[in-house]
């Protein structure tokens, strides 16, 4: 009975348990998200302007997004990385693997959607602005522990290198966070003016919020279906193995 | 700061993040059917794995995803 | 000699010896130097300007250059799985082997750095505060690039993929090792407020940079 209950709880967040929630979810969180954009592409086009940016603020309901999801990509892969190290959890090695392109797409749009805001706003679609600067750092990490897993072909050994990684540059993040700070602070060019001044108005940060939610069940919706990918192709690597033994 | 100068960013940046995402979303679609397609080659070489007993588990899939 | 000095030890032969890469970095750094003002143009008061800045890129691109060597060599002959299977503390044993390469390595780097600084038009104060931040900032640089060493310590093509992963880990270090080097020439903050910041990060570097990559290693060799 004891032994059950423990199979139980293993088999709760197996592959295969995790394969069928995400048949049944996938639609369902397609579904609300492309409600939730429907409603937040309205809300951001009847939001007034920006008495400084003027209708250029309408990139920031891309931007920020972006900025928050391209993080909360790295939280979660630091999160499974724990998983991996400290309980060996396949699901979590499928987790990992899975958010890096995501999060990786999602500081992408960050840093696109800020350089368009950069060329009308600062006269140059790049500048060395702090935060900027620090979603470009995030970005090739992303892009280093991509590199890390389509380089080991054991998924395993790539889980647990990418897990000590991941945890690295979650250590390193804020440091450079606060260096790029500093730095730019140091070098500060004067045409650089703040985003919106220290508060922001209702009427901006509503739909800026509800923007966020949409972008956030998309990441979610695509997250789910990259790791359902990556079960199916484990599966698929497990049984051309099993089919390689067999023919020798 | 004329707005309508700017128009031309506002689709930019919105058309841009469509291309990312969207570019996300086709390759995690693509990849979906390319792993369906690929187990469903090994199935038809009789292989399948040892705990998923049902052979039709995959076929509904591929189904499913033809429909 | 306790097993750790008999590494130190050996690693530093390994390296020194024909088809080690001890003095490799330094020439690195040297050509590295020697190639921009080809591509800026023989300007001196624009070279004193940018030194520092160039000689930090040098020296960040020369430390890495022979790391992915550190452990893939060990583990090609053997030597790692008796390292991993020894009774030393496996932190201890990967710091050691990082003193090691950063003897051979990142010291070269700071005695080199007065030399090379003089094709850069650097003046005595500017030289000693870039060798002060180097003597500093280089085990920093060293210690990080350790974790790339371990986690590609099983690649055939590691080199690349080494950089890939250690160097934006590194801004940091390099934002005030260069920081702390022009603020003693040109300000405009103290050289104190920057050179503080490069000493805690290259400390914590030290703590981090060990556990991590023993911590790969144990991981890479099951």
């Amino acid at each position: 009975m004891k032994k059950e209950i423990a199979m139980a709880i293993v088999d709760f967040a197996s592959p295969s348990r995790f394969l069928k929630f995400a048949d049944r979810a996938i639609p369902w969180l397609g579904g609300v998200t492309v409600l939730a954009f429907a409603f937040a592409i309205n809300q951001a086009m009847i939001a007034p302007d920006d008495y400084q940016q003027g209708a250029t603020v309408k990139i920031m309901f891309l931007h920020v997004p972006g900025a928050w999801l391209g993080m909360l990509g790295w939280a979660l892969m630091t999160l499974a990385a724990l998983g991996t190290l400290v309980w060996r959890h396949p699901l979590a090695d499928v987790t990992a693997k899975a958010a890096a392109p995501v999060g990786a797409a999602f500081t992408l749009m960050c840093l696109v959607t800020g350089s368009l805001w950069g060329r009308p706003m600062w006269g140059a679609y790049w500048v060395w602005d702090a935060r900027l600067t620090s979603v470009l750092v995030l970005f090739l990490l992303y892009l280093g522990v991509i590199a890390l897993w389509r380089t080991v072909e054991d998924p395993s050994r790539a889980a647990r290198a990418a897990a000590i990684l991941t945890l690295v540059g979650a250590l390193d993040l804020p440091i450079i966070k606060f260096s790029v700070d500093w730095w730019n602070t140091l070098h500060q060019p004067a045409s650089v003016f703040r985003l919106g001044g220290p508060t922001i108005d209702r009427s901006i940060l509503i739909p800026l919020l509800v923007m966020a939610l949409a972008f956030t069940l998309l990441f979610v919706t695509l997250l789910v279906a990259a790791m359902r990918n990556e079960i199916l192709r484990r599966r698929v690597r497990t049984l051309r193995l099993m089919q390689a033994s067999a023919a020798s | 700061m004329e707005p309508a100068n700017h128009i031309g960013f506002i689709v930019a940046a919105y058309a841009a993040a469509t291309v990312v995402i969207g570019a996300l979303a086709a390759w995690v679609t693509l990849d979906y059917r390319a792993q369906l397609r690929r187990l469903a080659d090994l199935e038809l070489k009789g292989l399948t794995r040892r705990s998923a007993s049902k052979r039709s588990e995959l076929a509904m899939r591929q189904a499913k995803e033809d429909a | 000699m306790t097993p750790l000095a008999t590494l130190l030890v050996r690693d530093m032969r390994i390296a020194m010896r024909v088809g080690g890469g001890a003095l490799m970095g330094v020439l690195f750094f040297l050509v590295v130097v020697t190639l921009v003002p080809f591509a800026l143009g023989p300007d001196l008061a624009l070279l004193k300007r940018i030194g520092p800045a160039i000689l930090w890129l040098a020296a960040l691109l020369a430390s890495l250059l022979a790391l992915d060597r550190l452990f893939a060599a060990d583990h090609e002959d053997g030597s790692l799985d008796l390292i991993l299977m020894g009774r030393a503390p496996l932190e201890l044993v990967v710091a050691v082997k990082g003193l090691a390469h950063w003897f051979t390595t990142g010291l070269p780097l700071v005695i080199a750095a007065p030399l090379v600084g003089l094709f850069l038009n650097l003046d005595v104060p500017a030289e000693a505060a870039l060798v002060l931040t180097f003597l500093v900032g280089t085990p920093a640089l060293t210690f990080i690039g350790l974790i790339g060493a371990a986690i590609a310590v099983t690649l055939r093509r590691g080199g690349l993929l080494l950089a890939v992963l250690v160097l934006p880990l590194t801004v940091p270090v390099l934002i005030f090792g260069v920081a702390a080097a022009n603020a003693a020439v040109v300000g405009p903050v103290p050289f104190g407020n920057p050179f503080v910041v490069l000493c805690a990060l290259t400390l914590g570097s030290l703590i981090v940079g060990p556990f991590a990559a023993a911590a790969a290693l144990r991981q890479e060799m099951e």
